[in-house]
């Protein structure tokens, strides 16, 4: 049974806006903002302007030999969002949305983050743009991210940690839309992921939309046609419905998302939605959810926090449920030895989220043909994850 | 009489002082020993709060009474047995306080009828807004079960008035923004808000969201149909309030009785 009827911001079932009343009012004026500017002209070169002359793009698609040969693999190429400004594709978004606010009259800047890109990327965002910056992290992922939280603050954010539930992103979520429950008038709540009540779904894909139209250029440069297949990683799943997005209605090219498998099957030791299936509604959208069988938000484990999330953006739920791509789990000591490989290999060290793209393909690369052209969206840099590595590999 | 009518009744005959509290905070027995506490200080209408372990829309007192039911295993069908139990001892109002999904989990089941018979008589779905709300609607209705609706002092009027087309029962305003919690006074706009709903809407108003004493209670009482009281309760609870001591905490701020001189 579906819960709704056909409302905005719908994927298949997936979607809506399951939020207090309270926040119909911003949501409201944040729809009829972003219905207007998401076919503004003006503001979309604005905002090209800046990613290129700010952010730093386009990012390199960079085939990694070495990396292929070590795996006995296909050819493989990186979509380097590792080189962008802030060390991942999260500033595609920050940039995009702190305009929007800015354009909208609002002054203040909430967000949530977990590993702390989201954080430093909105950081960086309101820096450049002149606007006040409040960032919600859980003490947890204060502790196991120390220089994003270093970052945010040198670049003049207030992060705020949250010590309530997991301490985690959920938890960061859960506090940021209090906060903007009570701010609304002068704030803008900066969401980070493909996720969350319409419309910030669509206009989070749409931000990282950039990712997959370079690299469908890109592609077609480098081996003049479309990958056979592209892995990501997959949080709330920005990057990956950013770099899927351009390839979609070409059926020939398949599709994985890689779930943080943490350290076990059983709920609380993994982030893997697609393993349990169980729909539901968290922070204002409906789709998989890790959950008890009360309807209680389950606690997520993942090496990597920026996997480490209980609910899986709307889009990919429908992309399941059309069976378009395919959703799989790395663990966390995977994760990690694919980290070391590729750093080794190509003197590239990924982000330890990015890192599951590349185990699960490590995973598979036997039964993938040598000729083969693979795309694995390289979503940011393992810099934040030194402290956290240094207690793993010593 | 179902759920509706109980309701309905209840605002013809007199207005309501609500109290809130989040079931299985302190386990079962607790909370059944609070709820006719609060009904003993003059308390003509309970919400039962299911706990949640991601309520957006509370403040950290509600926030860690949850914290506190959850760990203490609470499930909807301990909350059915409690309603069942107030429900013995009591006919006030009682009104289901919940987040979508604990609830989701149960659409598919008998939960409402289940609700419905153990004395249910109106339920609200914090992070339901009205255009998410069919099924709840349908299902509470088939049950003669009040769905109860939100408004705030930034919906907009048109909206309001939409919202209390489907509301049942009342419709809650809560009067201020941001979260639950216990505060001083009222917000500077009440009076005019309040007026201006009255006189748009035909469903009885009841008025909640930081409401903490005596003399906002009776100020709201004023211009609304109902007062709602939560936060102040569920943070007495959590310092170790008696039964006895809660029965007075509530007459003391209880706006309905004239206040002894």
């Amino acid at each position: 049974m579906t819960i709704s009827q056909k409302t905005n911001g719908r994927y298949g079932e997936f979607g809506g806006a399951y939020v207090p009343e309270l926040l119909m009012t911003p949501l409201n004026e944040l729809v009829t903002t972003w219905n207007t500017i998401k076919h503004d002209s003006e503001f979309l070169d604005h905002l090209d302007n800046i990613l290129k002359n700010y952010a730093g793009r386009p990012t390199p698609l960079t085939e990694v030999l070495r990396f292929s040969q070590a795996i006995n693999g296909p050819r493989i190429f990186l979509k380097r969002e590792d080189l962008l400004h802030t060390g991942a594709h999260k500033l595609n978004n920050a940039l995009g949305q702190c305009l929007l606010a800015l354009k909208m009259g609002k002054k203040r800047i909430v967000a949530e983050t977990g590993a702390g890109q989201h954080g430093v990327a909105t950081a960086a965002a309101c820096a450049y743009l002149g606007l006040t910056c409040v960032i919600y992290m859980g003490s947890e992922d204060v502790k196991r991210q120390a220089p994003n939280v270093l970052r945010m603050r040198l670049l003049g954010a207030e992060v705020v940690p949250v010590t309530h539930g997991s301490a985690t992103l959920k938890d960061a979520v859960n506090e940021a839309l209090r906060d903007w429950a009570e701010s609304f008038d002068d704030t803008y709540y900066c969401l980070g992921s493909a996720l969350g009540p319409h419309p910030y779904p669509e206009m989070v894909a749409t931000f990282q939309s950039v990712i997959g139209k370079e690299c469908e250029a890109q592609c077609r440069q480098l081996f003049s046609r479309h990958p056979d297949l592209m892995i990501a990683c997959v949080g709330g799943g920005s990057n990956a419905i950013g770099i899927f997005s351009a390839f979609l209605n070409n059926k020939n090219v398949r599709m994985i998302g890689v779930e943080g498998g943490g350290h076990g099957t059983q709920l609380g030791e993994h982030a893997a939605r697609f393993q349990t299936l169980t729909p539901g509604v968290l922070h204002g959208c409906y789709t998989y959810v890790l959950q008890d069988t009360h309807g209680q938000i389950a606690e997520t484990s993942s090496i990597s926090a920026g996997l480490d999330y209980p609910a899986v953006g709307p889009q990919h739920a429908q992309l399941f449920a059309e069976n378009r791509v395919e959703y799989v789990s790395a663990r966390d000591n995977d994760a990690v030895n694919a980290l070391q490989l590729l750093a080794k290999t190509e003197g590239i060290i990924p982000a330890l989220e990015s890192a599951h793209a590349l185990a699960h393909l490590i995973k598979i690369a036997p039964t993938l043909a040598k000729e083969q052209c693979v795309v694995v969206n390289l979503s940011g840099r393992g810099d934040k994850d030194l402290p956290q590595l240094s207690d793993k590999i010593g | 009489m179902n759920g509706i009518q109980r309701i309905q009744n209840r605002f013809k005959q007199e207005k309501v002082f609500v109290a809130y509290l989040t079931a299985g905070d302190g386990g079962m027995q607790r909370t059944l020993d609070a709820a006719l506490a609060l009904i003993a200080g003059g308390v003509n209408m309970l919400e039962i709060g299911v706990p949640f372990s991601d309520p957006v829309a509370d403040g950290p007192v509600i926030q860690r009474a949850a914290k506190r039911a959850l760990a203490a295993k609470t499930t909807l069908q301990d909350i059915l047995q409690l309603t069942k139990e107030i429900r013995k001892k009591s006919d006030i109002p009682l009104i289901l306080f919940s987040y979508l999904n604990p609830i989701f989990s149960v659409f598919n089941t008998t939960f409402f009828q289940e609700a419905a018979a153990a004395g249910i008589d109106g339920a609200l779905l914090v992070d339901c807004p009205l255009e998410e709300s069919n099924v709840f609607q349908q299902k509470c209705l088939e049950n003669h079960i009040a769905p109860i609706y939100v408004i705030t002092p930034s919906t907009p009027m048109e909206r309001v008035r939409k919202i209390a087309q489907h509301g049942k029962g009342f419709l809650y305003y809560a009067c201020r923004k941001g979260t639950t919690g216990v505060r001083t006074d009222l917000p500077s706009d009440f009076t005019e808000k309040m007026q201006s709903i009255q006189a748009n809407v035909n469903l009885p108003v009841i008025t909640g969201f930081g409401i903490s004493s005596r003399d906002a209670a009776t100020k709201v009482l004023q211009y609304a149909d109902g007062v709602v009281v939560g936060s102040l309760f569920v943070k007495a609870l959590e310092d170790g309030i008696t039964p006895t001591e809660l029965t007075t905490l509530a007459a003391s701020i209880n706006p309905l009785v004239r206040k002894k001189v």
